[in-house]
Order: structure tokens, then C-alpha cells, then sequence
């Protein structure tokens, strides 16, 4: 059986299964939603009006049983920024798209009167519903009442309230093999996928399953990339401590931006530590070691339960717990957790809504370090959709605007994540230049700034940093569209067997003879793709810049400013 | 041998089980990094990242009196 776009109206409720363009055969993940964003988006259309589309779209790899190949990427123009936008997630939707023949499904247009709806993906095609017991429900509750009505073994994308009232930071979950939640966090792609009245979708793989080309030649390569996963230092790290283990590393480093991004060091930085989680969960008989998807060997997430032993969240980052933590100044583990329980079920992005919280509390709408006002907030206010809700829950510039604020980490509308650009300065060029605006994972410098793998660039100095955050830039673009969690990068960078195994399997799969280069040709072609979308919408280098605030505040404990000049900066795109 | 300067030495992930989190240590004057990784017990295979002072540094950097030496074994996430 070959692959198929499924492609949903919702202007005039039609579906069409079709063929895959010869252009878009060798093309996945986020290669195939820029793709098809680039060729399909009027990139000066408004994102939630009829023009814009939702692009859902597994990995090369995804649904075979190369490891970790579980990721799915939805992609559409972001109502937040405004550019082309790529996001990026677990759970098991990725695999039962790629088992049902599934390539992308591609939702358009907009219904014109109030009803919400559902999808169902099977092989056969899509169905759509009409849906009104589930809207206005936390994503856990659809989970649950689908699980109910369907069956446990689907597959479930779905949105919160928040994604159904179009607000900017909302985002789309996806459950995972456990019935719990992992997201396309950022850029306010819930929100699309409310303006196109669909609640939820599910999926029905039944017995489906993937072909290979040349099963014999997929195993073997299976075999040596899963090695170089389960083999390197830092994938055993991850699946002992999560990544929250970067908290003590950032801080120790002075980059760690604490309070609305005054300081690079955070006084409670121990409370809040991947070390001190990991106790915490042992103590509370929760997993420290668990996969966002099947096929995970890396197991960076983790259950963590509150005192009573009783499940409180999972796939509890780092950046989430920063957010939250040191640039909020909560430095109480189990109301972060809390506040990410909560963000899941209703549907926002918790790096966003933290860093919007951070402004807010600049702002003096509530203070520093009030873990319960937050609790309360998200509840009361962006639950219900208060204004002050709607304010916060359109993100950090929104909040920013709404109070008179210029201390506003963003860049091109999105929060600057959990590494200060003035001190680690790769990562400075990355937020910059990224075609979705500020993101740590589309060019993650902390790698060999701060982290010794793939080598050491001084995170300090400007020496190194552009070409450095180009080549992950484009490397993680192909990466992206592999369907592979972007963790397998540490063996790539480390381990000379890990990327030459990874292009065999696409190889047997697909009966291609791709090389190493190609795939990276690849990624350069998708990175000059999004740009140029976001070129035609109206953006410019000088987009391509941090708040004015990093030029002229050092932050402690270097204090040291952002010095780059634009046309350093813009050195970025000659390639 | 003259013990004329302290060091604070602190330790992060696995490096911390069987030792401590952060302790002053008396060491002699011209102790390279790798020596206090030795002297802990601690494979300088293992270890992934050094800093003195908030600064990256290499096993045979050499700490000053009143300095921070941190101690992180190979980890990563983003």
C-alpha cells in the first residue's frame, strides 16, 4: 500500500486521499509540513482565518521499528509569530498515521457556523463528526471520554479549552502509550487547529502496518543506531535524571534566567534540580526512567507523583520547570508540577504562559515566587478565559503590550526558553535567526557551548557561534524530518556509527541510496524554504534581532550584554 | 606537604552518590582539576564537564585559593 495525503476540507466538510506528489515522496516530518505550508499558505493570510492550514505529518521513519522514531510534527502558519511554524511531538499519533498510509493529513478552510467537530483517520480514509459532549472539556477529559465511547487502543490529538478559544500559546496534545499527554508546545498551533472547529482527532491503525523495502538491511542498521543510542553517556543521563538535570549545569554556568531574566543565577536552583527530582520520585515510588513513545531507548521522561503518591505529571522538562521556576521564582517542585498538570489539560504551551507570568509579575500583577496566585491564574483566569486570562494566554509579548512592560524576552512574538542569550551566545544567534522565532531546539548550541558534546565553543565569547548555530540549525532540520527525537543528536554529534545507520534505515525503507550529505542537503533545503515563506509574509532581517533590553543590561553573575551587530548576525543566511 | 588553600569543590548528578553535593577542600597550591577528580575518586573519563568559577576549564587547569570548582559528569537534554 502506498502512502497517501489525506486531506480534509472544512470549508465544505469534504475529505480527498491522494496521491503523493513525486516532489514530496522523499519528504517527512517537518521536510513535508514547511513543504507543504511553502506551497499551499498565502503567507500573508491571517493564521485563523480559512487561508491558513494544519499540516500534520509522521517522520520518515516513524511507525517501523527504528528507535525512537515515534515523532510527529504538526506545522501551519503560527498565529503567534506570524512565520511558517514546525512543531514537534511524542506519543503514539506518529506511528499509527505512518501504519494507516497516512503521509500528511492536511486540514483547510473553516466551517462558517458555531458546530464543532471530530476527525477519524483509518486507512479508508477520514470521517468527520459532529462533536458536542467533549467540547469545552481539559484534554485529559477527551482522552478519557474517547477512550470511552472508542476504545483505549486509539491514537488521540486534541486541544483544551485554551486551543478552542483561539488563544495564542495554545497548543495540541497528543496521548502517549500510558493515556497521558505530550504536546506540540509552541507557536499557538491549538489555536489553528480551534479555528477550524475540530476538537479532536482520533486514529484507528486496526492491524495496519508499515512496509519496508529491505527488511534484512533495516534491522541491521536498527541494531547499530540503537547501540549508538543506548551507548552514549548522555542518553543514559537523560534516562536517569529527565533533562531537568540541566538546571544545576545552566545555573553553575550564569545562564540560568531568573526572575523576568535579571539575573543568570537562581538562589533555589538545588529545590528545583534534576538531582532533587530524582530523589523526590524514588521517595514517591513514581518511574524515573519512561518513553513519551514506543521504540524510546533514551526514556527521558519520568512519572512524578505528589507526596501522597498519587500520579501528578510526566514528561516534566526542563524548560518547563525553569519557566516556572527560576525566571518565575517558584522554587517548590510540586507546584511546577502542578502548574504543568494543569497547562496540559487546558491546552498551553508552559514555556510561553511561564515567561508571560514572569512579565506579569514585573508588572505587579501578582508577585514573585506566589506559586498558589499561579495556580490560580491558570484555573480561574486563562481556564475560563478571563480578560486577564486571554492577556497572559496570548503569551509573553501580549502581556508585555497589555502592561506597559519592556523587559520582554521574545523574538518575533515567542518567549526566549530557559537559556540567557548573553551568556551562552550561540544560543543568542539560534533565537534570532530561527525561522519560528526564539526556540532552543531548532539549533540546541547548548550542546557544545555548554555541554562538551560535538565539541566546545566558549559560550562567551562571539567567536564560532553563527557557523555553529547554522550547522545544528541545519542539521536539526533534517533530523526533524526523520520522525527522530531530536536527543538522538547527542550520539550524532559523539558517535561516528549513529547518523550513517540512521540514513540506512531510511534507505531501507524506502529502497533510496540517500548518503549523509544528501540528508543534510536536505535540512539546508527545508531551512531556506521556511525563510523564504517568511520572507513573502512580510518579514525582514531586521526581524532577525533580540529585545534591545540584552544590549543594555548585563547579566549577572558574567555581566555580560548580547554584542552582536546585525550584520554579524545576518552573516547567518549566506549559505 | 603545606595545605595553604581552599578550594570549594561541587559535585552534580551521579557524581554526588557516596561523596557530597559541594564541600571547601584544603589542597596545595598548583592542584590541577584532574588531581581533585582523582582524589574524589572519580574516573576522568566520566566526567564531561569542568568549571572554575562559572568558567568552562580543562582537567589541567590549576584553581585559585577562594575558587569554585565544579564537577558534572557527560549530561545533556535542551
Amino acid at each position: 500500500m502506498s502512502d497517501k495525503i489525506f486531506r480534509v476540507n472544512m470549508t465544505d466538510l469534504s475529505v480527498n486521499i491522494e496521491d503523493v506528489p513525486p516532489e514530496w515522496a522523499g519528504l517527512g516530518g517537518r521536510g513535508l509540513t514547511s513543504t507543504i505550508v511553502a506551497a499551499e499558505v498565502e503567507p500573508k493570510c491571517h493564521p485563523l482565518g480559512p487561508g491558513n492550514k494544519l499540516i500534520f505529518a509522521p517522520g520518515l521513519l516513524s511507525g517501523t521499528s527504528a528507535a525512537n522514531s515515534g515523532r510527529l510534527s504538526c506545522g501551519a502558519k503560527s498565529p503567534l509569530t506570524g512565520t511558517i511554524k514546525e512543531s514537534n511531538a511524542g506519543g503514539s499519533a506518529a506511528q499509527m498515521l505512518a501504519r494507516i498510509g497516512c503521509k500528511a493529513l492536511v486540514i483547510e478552510g473553516m466551517p462558517a457556523g458555531d458546530q464543532w467537530y471530530s476527525l477519524h483517520l483509518t486507512q479508508e480514509g477520514v470521517s468527520i463528526n459532529e462533536e458536542s459532549e467533549l467540547i469545552g472539556k481539559g484534554n485529559f477529559a477527551v482522552v478519557e471520554g474517547v477512550s470511552e465511547r472508542m476504545g483505549k487502543d486509539l491514537g488521540v490529538i486534541t486541544i483544551g479549552p485554551v486551543g478552542e478559544m483561539r488563544l495564542l500559546s495554545a497548543n495540541i496534545s497528543v496521548k502517549d502509550p500510558d493515556g497521558k499527554l505530550r504536546s506540540h508546545g509552541r507557536g499557538g498551533l491549538g489555536a489553528v487547529m480551534g479555528s477550524k472547529r475540530i476538537k479532536f482527532i482520533t486514529i484507528d491503525p486496526a492491524d495496519s502496518k508499515v512496509t519496508l523495502h529491505d527488511p534484512d538491511s533495516f534491522t541491521q542498521a536498527n541494531r547499530v543506531f540503537t547501540k549508538a543510542l543506548a551507548d552514549n553517556p548522555i542518553s543514559q543521563a537523560l534516562g536517569q535524571y529527565g533533562t531537568d538535570i540541566l538546571v544545576n549545569i545552566v545555573n553553575e554556568a550564569g545562564a540560568l534566567p531568573t526572575r523576568n531574566f535579571t539575573s543568570g543565577q537562581f538562589d533555589g536552583h538545588e529545590k528545583i534540580s534534576g538531582e532533587h527530582m530524582h530523589e523526590l520520585i524514588k521517595a514517591r515510588g513514581g518511574k524515573v526512567r519512561h518513553g513519551c513513545h514506543k521504540g524510546c531507548v533514551i526514556q527521558c521522561s519520568q512519572v512524578y507523583n505528589d507526596k501522597n503518591g498519587r500520579y501528578l505529571t510526566s514528561g516534566f522538562e526542563y524548560e518547563s520547570i525553569w519557566a516556572m521556576g527560576a525566571d518565575c521564582c517558584v522554587d517548590n517542585l510540586d507546584i511546577i508540577a502542578e502548574a504543568d498538570h494543569i497547562m496540559d489539560d487546558i491546552g498551553i504551551d508552559t514555556i510561553e504562559t511561564s515567561v508571560a507570568i514572569g512579565v506579569a509579575m514585573e508588572a505587579g500583577v501578582l508577585d514573585f515566587g506566589d506559586g498558589k496566585e499561579i495556580l490560580r491564574i491558570l484555573r480561574e483566569e486563562i481556564g475560563r478565559g478571563t480578560p486577564l486570562g486571554r492577556i497572559i494566554g496570548c503569551g509573553a509579548a501580549s502581556t508585555g503590550r497589555a502592561f506597559g512592560i519592556t523587559r520582554v524576552p521574545v523574538v518575533k512574538n515567542q518567549a526566549i526558553p530557559a537559556y540567557d542569550p548573553r551568556a551562552v551566545k550561540g544560543i543568542g544567534i539560534t533565537y534570532a535567526t530561527s525561522t519560528m522565532g526564539a526556540d532552543h531546539t531548532i539549533g540546541y548550541t547548548i550542546a557544545t557551548n555548554l555541554l562538551n558534546s560535538g565539541g566546545q565553543v566558549d559560550p562567551l565569547s562571539k567567536q564560532g557561534q553563527v557557523e555553529l548555530s547554522r550547522n545544528l540549525q541545519i542539521a536539526t532540520a533534517a533530523v526533524d524530518s526523520t520522525g527522530m527525537c531530536i536527543f538522538v543528536a547527542f550520539a550524532a554529534l559523539d558517535d561516528e556509527r549513529c547518523l550513517p545507520a540512521l540514513v540506512d534505515m531510511i534507505n531501507a525503507r524506502f529502497g533510496t541510496k540517500l548518503s549523509v550529505d544528501d540528508v543534510t542537503s536536505l535540512g539546508a533545503r527545508i531551512l531556506k524554504t521556511e525563510r523564504d515563506f517568511n520572507l513573502r509574509a512580510g518579514f525582514t532581517p531586521a526581524h532577525d534581532r533580540l529585545p534591545d533590553f540584552f544590549s543594555s543590561e548585563p547579566v549577572p553573575p558574567h555581566n555580560v550584554t548580547w554584542d552582536f551587530t546585525d550584520e554579524e548576525i545576518d552573516e547567518f543566511w549566506n549559505f | 606537604m603545606s595545605h595553604d588553600m581552599k578550594v570549594r569543590v561541587r559535585l552534580f548528578a551521579m557524581f554526588r552518590h557516596g561523596r557530597f553535593r559541594e564541600r571547601d577542600i584544603e589542597l596545595p597550591p598548583g592542584v590541577t582539576v584532574r588531581q581533585i577528580v582523582e582524589s574524589l575518586d572519580i574516573d576522568p573519563e566520566e566526567v564531561g564537564v569542568t568549571m572554575i568559577n562559572s568558567r568552562h576549564c580543562s582537567l589541567n587547569d590549576t584553581p585559585s585559593d577562594g575558587d569554585v570548582v565544579a564537577i558534572f559528569p557527560m549530561i545533556g537534554g535542551g
